[in-house]
Formats: structure tokens, C-alpha cells, sequence
């Protein structure tokens, strides 16, 4: 556990003096501050709090972004290690590869942990700012963010995996980028293509929701909209969120962040220095 | 300490090694020399666990490379060696002495011994090559590692610093360390070292003290007399010498025929102002074994 602590606290440092820390804080902050102003609309109609509105407003941006985050930070990890030639020296210390990537993992969880309390604090504040009784959104938001460390834990496994496997920092940020593409955005163009052409067949009522919780970037929408009083309001695959409880789908998320970093490690015990 | 015994590794159909065995006792410093690509990185990365040899067995510390126990009794320096430029020097050793389990507080000393006390707080991303080797040979000191595994440590490294480094692996030899280091400067392991293994193209083709790889190389010694303008001519013709320019006779001879060489000059006396005996270089009995592992 020193050792992994060891490795978490340089890695850290590596992160803070490479910006990776200033720019991921600065995204999130500017993020939230953005949704937090188009969203200062009265919203008496829809009959939640601010905050709980906000949440929802967060989730879909925090699916885009944390994962984005995740690879951007994650992308290098063991093809930089190659790069740069310092993976052999590590490797003639009496440090697993287990612990290695163990103490990656935890630094580049925490700066994630950081942006994420500042973008979604912002937003927290701001929601407070214009409706007193946003607390009653607060157990919304909490779950938002726990869950949101969870999304980002699965990628930054797949990140790992991606840069184990690139080996050289140029293939690994292109097949990051590819990662994110499949995952995030043409996943769901799939299925709501195949939702389409099914037309409320079995298909729809059957296989989709299970295809949602497969991917852990709707399994986190899942969970937060289904979890949330405002998904009525605000979300596209509320229908899917009705059938599938949130245990569930935290549970797959729970299984991706453990999955890619099992995944991680599989790739990176066979990189060959 | 370590033992290496048949040794090969093929990349393809690229024969890297070749039947190398070789062993280093504890307290001993062997330089194993070799042009490049003649398998001297190849043959320290299987010792270590870095790649595996195709076939045949080392024992490191009396465990298989790559073992826990093996990697806790072993230090290595890579061939150029590499930092992360984001780290200052002492985060640096810092982070290598807490994987070996040792306080972070005791990389201040390390640095200093290695004469980088000026930059410990400064980015290796500043450092220039020779101060990045030190930081090298810093963390290869860490924890009095039983063996040390060097691939060509002193490249970058100004004479007054190797100087430094070879009065460093005298004390820890003299602790008891087993060190293998690698090198293509041949004059400076001469003094250095305690043995000489010389590979070719995967093969070792010599192993022992550089005594013995002078006599069994049998390579003709060189003896250069100095005589004075006017004797130079006499000089040359009684001993059967060459006359180099005004005032000196080079002669070579066989390892056997040295002492009645020198008798012989020492009975011309006054005729000779001085004597200078060059045995075989280094380079010559490298040139030697390596082609004599051609034929
Ligand atoms: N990873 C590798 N893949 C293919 N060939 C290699 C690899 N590593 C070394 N070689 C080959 O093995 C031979 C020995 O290389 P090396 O051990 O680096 O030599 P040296 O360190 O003595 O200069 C060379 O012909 C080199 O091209
Ligand atoms: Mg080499």
C-alpha cells in the first residue's frame, strides 16, 4: 500500500505541474457556471428545486465530459511510460504492475474528484443563490457526483487499457478519442436508430434497456434520471429509466469501473519493455 | 550472486545471445564489453526479468530473474537512463526510495553523493545527460542492493565524474556488492574492474582477469627504448630494434621474451636515457578475441 501511495502522490504531482488538474477544474467550473446561467429560468412549472433541476442539466454534460476527462487524463499513462523510456527502470523495482497502475489510478481518480467538487459546487451554489430550497436537491446531487467518479473510473480504466495496447502516446490519444466517439455519441445514435426502426416492437421493450445499462456512460444517465424527481422533465430515454431500476444501473456501473481496470491491467501485464 | 548458465535469446532471427554463461560472486566488478549490438543490453534486461532468455537458467540472489526476492536485491541502471521531466531530483529518488520501502527523507544524501545536490530541486526536465546519469546511479544505490546491473553507466559523464563513479563501485564491492556494468570505453574499465567478459555477435568469447586474457592472448608486448642523437643508430642495431625518429627504438616481443629483452637493453648503459614497457591494450585483446570467435 506505501508503494502505491508512493506512486499515487507522484503521479499527482506529475498532474498538477503537466496542468492536467488547472485545465480539468477549469473545464467542469466553466461548464457549470455556463448551464447554471441558461438554466436561471424560473421553473415553478416543473415543481422540483433548483438544485434538482440543475442535477439533471449536470448529468447530461457530466456524460459527455467525465468521460472525455477521464481519457484525457488516462490516454498516456503506459504508452508515455514507453515513450519516454522509463517504463524498464520501474519494472526492476519490487513493485507489482498491479501496484503501479493502482497508484495512477487513485492520483488520476482524485484530480478527476477535484474538477468534479469545483464544477458541480459552482453549479450547488448557484442553484442556492437563486432558490432556497434547493437542499431539497442535495441527496441528488451527491448521488451525481459519487456516480459521476464512478463514470470516470471506468474510463479511466479504458484509458489505460487503450495506452497499454497503443503503446506509442499518438495512437493511444487517437484511439481515446475513438473510445469516446463509440461510447458517448454513436452508441446511442445505434439504438435510437434501432429504437426507430423497430417501432415500439419487442426490441424496444426488451433488448434496449439492457443494451442502455451495457454501456456504462447510459447506465450513469439511467441512474441519475431515474434516481431524479426532475427525469420527467428532462430526459429522452425516461421511458427506459422507468423500467430499469437504479440499483441496477449502478451496478453496471460499479462493474465497468472494476471491469476496466481489470481490463486495464490484463493490457498492461503483457506490454513486454 | 548471480549466475548465468547457457544463455540464449533470439528475436526472431536475430540471435541476441548465444550459450552465455557467465557468473559474478559477490564484491567482484565485471565489465562486460562488447560493439554495439553485440547483446550486452540484451543479456543485462534477461538478467533482470525485463525480457525472457528463449532458453537456459539465471539465478539472481538464488531466485529466477523477475522474482520478488530478485528484484529486492537488485539495482539496474538502463542504458540512458530516463526520468519523468515534470519531477524535480529528490521527487525523483524520493519516489524510488519509498518502493523500496525506504524513508523519502535519506534522497537528499544520495543526490549529494552523486554530486547533484545543486539540482536536487530543480526539474530533471532541465537536467542535462550526464546529470540525468546520475540520478541514474542515485537510485541504483538505494537500499545497498546486493547486485547492480549497469548498462554503460559512465556514457555522459565528464572524466572527474567517472572518476567519482568508479570510487563509488570500489566501496560497494568493497561492501560486498556484485556488480556487472557495461561498457565501450575499454581503457577506463582497466583499472576498475576485477574481470573482463567480452561478447561478439551473442557469443562470449573471453571471461577472466585481464592478466590472464594477456597471456592467453599471447599478444606481442611493446618496449620503447629512448637513447640519446648520437647513439640512437648503435642502439637500434645492437638490440635489433626499429628506429622511430632522432632519438628512439621501438622493439616488441613475446610475453616470454620480456625480461631477456630488458636484460639486454639494461647492458647498454649509458647509451639509453629511458625504457618504456606497453603491454597489450585493451583494445588490441579485444580486437583479438572477438576475431579470433570469427574464425
Ligand atoms: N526488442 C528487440 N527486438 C528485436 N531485436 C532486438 C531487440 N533488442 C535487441 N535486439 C537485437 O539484439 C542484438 C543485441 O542488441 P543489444 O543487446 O541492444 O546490444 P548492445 O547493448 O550490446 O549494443 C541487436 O542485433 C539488436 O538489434
Ligand atoms: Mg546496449
Amino acid at each position: 500500500m506505501t508503494r502505491v501511495m508512493a506512486g499515487a502522490g507522484s503521479e499527482i504531482r506529475i498532474a498538477m505541474r503537466n496542468r492536467w488538474v488547472a485545465i480539468a477544474v477549469a473545464m467542469m467550473a466553466l461548464f457549470a457556471l455556463v448551464l447554471s446561467a441558461a438554466g436561471s429560468a424560473p421553473t415553478g412549472q416543473i415543481g422540483a428545486d433548483k438544485l434538482s433541476v440543475t442535477v439533471a442539466s449536470l448529468t447530461s454534460l457530466a456524460v459527455y465530459l467525465v468521460p472525455l476527462l477521464a481519457l484525457l487524463i488516462s490516454f498516456d499513462a503506459v504508452a508515455g511510460e514507453i515513450e519516454r523510456g522509463t517504463l524498464p527502470l520501474i519494472l526492476t523495482y519490487p513493485v507489482s504492475r498491479g501496484e503501479i497502475l493502482a497508484g495512477k489510478f487513485l492520483a488520476h481518480l482524485a484530480v478527476l474528484g477535484i474538477a468534479l467538487l469545483t464544477g458541480y459546487g459552482v453549479a450547488a451554489l448557484a442553484a442556492f443563490a437563486f432558490d432556497p430550497g434547493a437542499a431539497a436537491g442535495m441527496h441528488a446531487l451527491v448521488r451525481l457526483l459519487l456516480s459521476s467518479l464512478l463514470l470516470g473510473a471506468a474510463f479511466l480504466g479504458a484509458g489505460y487499457a487503450v495506452s497499454a495496447v497503443s503503446r506509442r502516446p499518438g495512437a493511444a490519444a487517437g484511439a481515446a478519442i475513438g473510445l469516446w466517439l463509440v461510447f458517448v455519441v454513436l452508441y446511442d445514435l445505434g439504438l435510437l436508430a434501432a429504437v426507430i426502426a423497430d417501432g415500439g416492437g419487442p426490441f424496444t421493450t426488451r433488448v434496449f434497456p439492457w443494451l442502455l445499462l451495457a454501456n456504462p456512460a447510459d447506465a450513469f444517465r439511467l441512474y441519475n434520471l431515474a434516481a431524479s424527481e426532475a427525469a420527467g422533465a428532462a430526459a429522452g430515454v425516461a421511458g427506459a429509466a422507468q423500467t430499469i431500476p437504479p440499483a441496477l444501473a449502478l451496478s453496471s456501473l460499479l462493474v465497468w469501473a472494476a471491469g476496466g481496470f481489470a481490463l486495464a491491467l490484463l493490457a498492461f501485464r503483457r506490454v513486454r519493455p | 550472486m548471480l549466475t548465468c548458465s547457457r544463455v540464449t535469446r533470439t528475436f526472431g532471427a536475430v540471435e541476441a545471445l548465444r550459450d552465455v554463461s557467465l557468473a559474478v560472486a559477490e564484491g567482484e566488478r565485471v565489465a562486460l564489453l562488447g560493439h554495439n549490438g553485440a547483446g550486452k543490453s540484451t543479456l543485462m534486461k534477461t538478467i533482470l526479468g525485463l525480457i525472457p532468455a528463449t532458453s537456459g537458467e539465471i539465478r539472481v540472489a538464488g531466485a529466477a530473474p523477475g522474482d520478488r526476492a530478485a528484484r529486492e536485491a537488485t539495482a539496474y541502471l538502463p542504458e540512458n537512463a530516463a526520468f519523468h521531466p515534470a519531477l524535480t531530483g529528490r521527487e525523483q529518488i524520493a519516489l524510488y526510495l519509498r518502493l523500496r520501502g525506504e524513508p523519502a527523507s535519506k534522497a537528499g544524501a544520495l543526490l549529494e553523493r552523486v554530486g547533484l545536490e545543486q539540482a536536487a530541486d530543480r526539474r530533471i526536465g532541465t537536467y542535462s545527460k550526464g546529470m540525468r546519469q546520475r540520478v541514474g546511479l542515485a537510485q541504483a544505490l538505494i537500499g545497498r542492493p546486493r547486485l547492480m546491473v549497469l548498462d554503460e553507466p559512465t556514457s555522459g559523464l565528464d572524466p572527474v565524474s567517472r572518476r567519482e563513479f568508479y570510487a563509488i563501485l570500489a566501496d560497494l564491492a568493497r561492501d560486498g556488492t556484485a556488480i556487472l556494468l557495461s561498457s565501450h570505453a575499454l581503457t577506463e574499465v582497466e583499472a576498475r574492474t576485477d574481470r573482463i567478459a567480452i561478447l561478439s555477435k551473442g557469443r562470449l568469447v573471453a571471461n577472466d582477469t585481464l592478466a590472464n586474457l594477456r597471456r592467453e592472448a599471447g599478444l606481442p608486448i611493446q618496449i620503447q627504448v629512448a637513447a640519446r642523437p648520437d647513439t640512437v643508430g648503435d642502439v637500434a642495431r645492437r638490440l635489433d630494434g626499429t628506429r622511430v625518429n632522432g632519438v628512439r627504438v621501438d622493439l616488441t616481443c613475446a610475453h616470454g621474451e620480456k625480461l631477456s629483452r630488458l636484460g639486454q637493453i639494461a647492458r647498454l648503459g649509458g647509451m639509453i636515457e629511458d625504457v618504456e614497457v606497453i603491454p597489450p591494450s585493451l583494445e588490441d585483446l579485444y580486437t583479438h578475441f572477438s576475431r579470433r570467435a570469427d574464425q
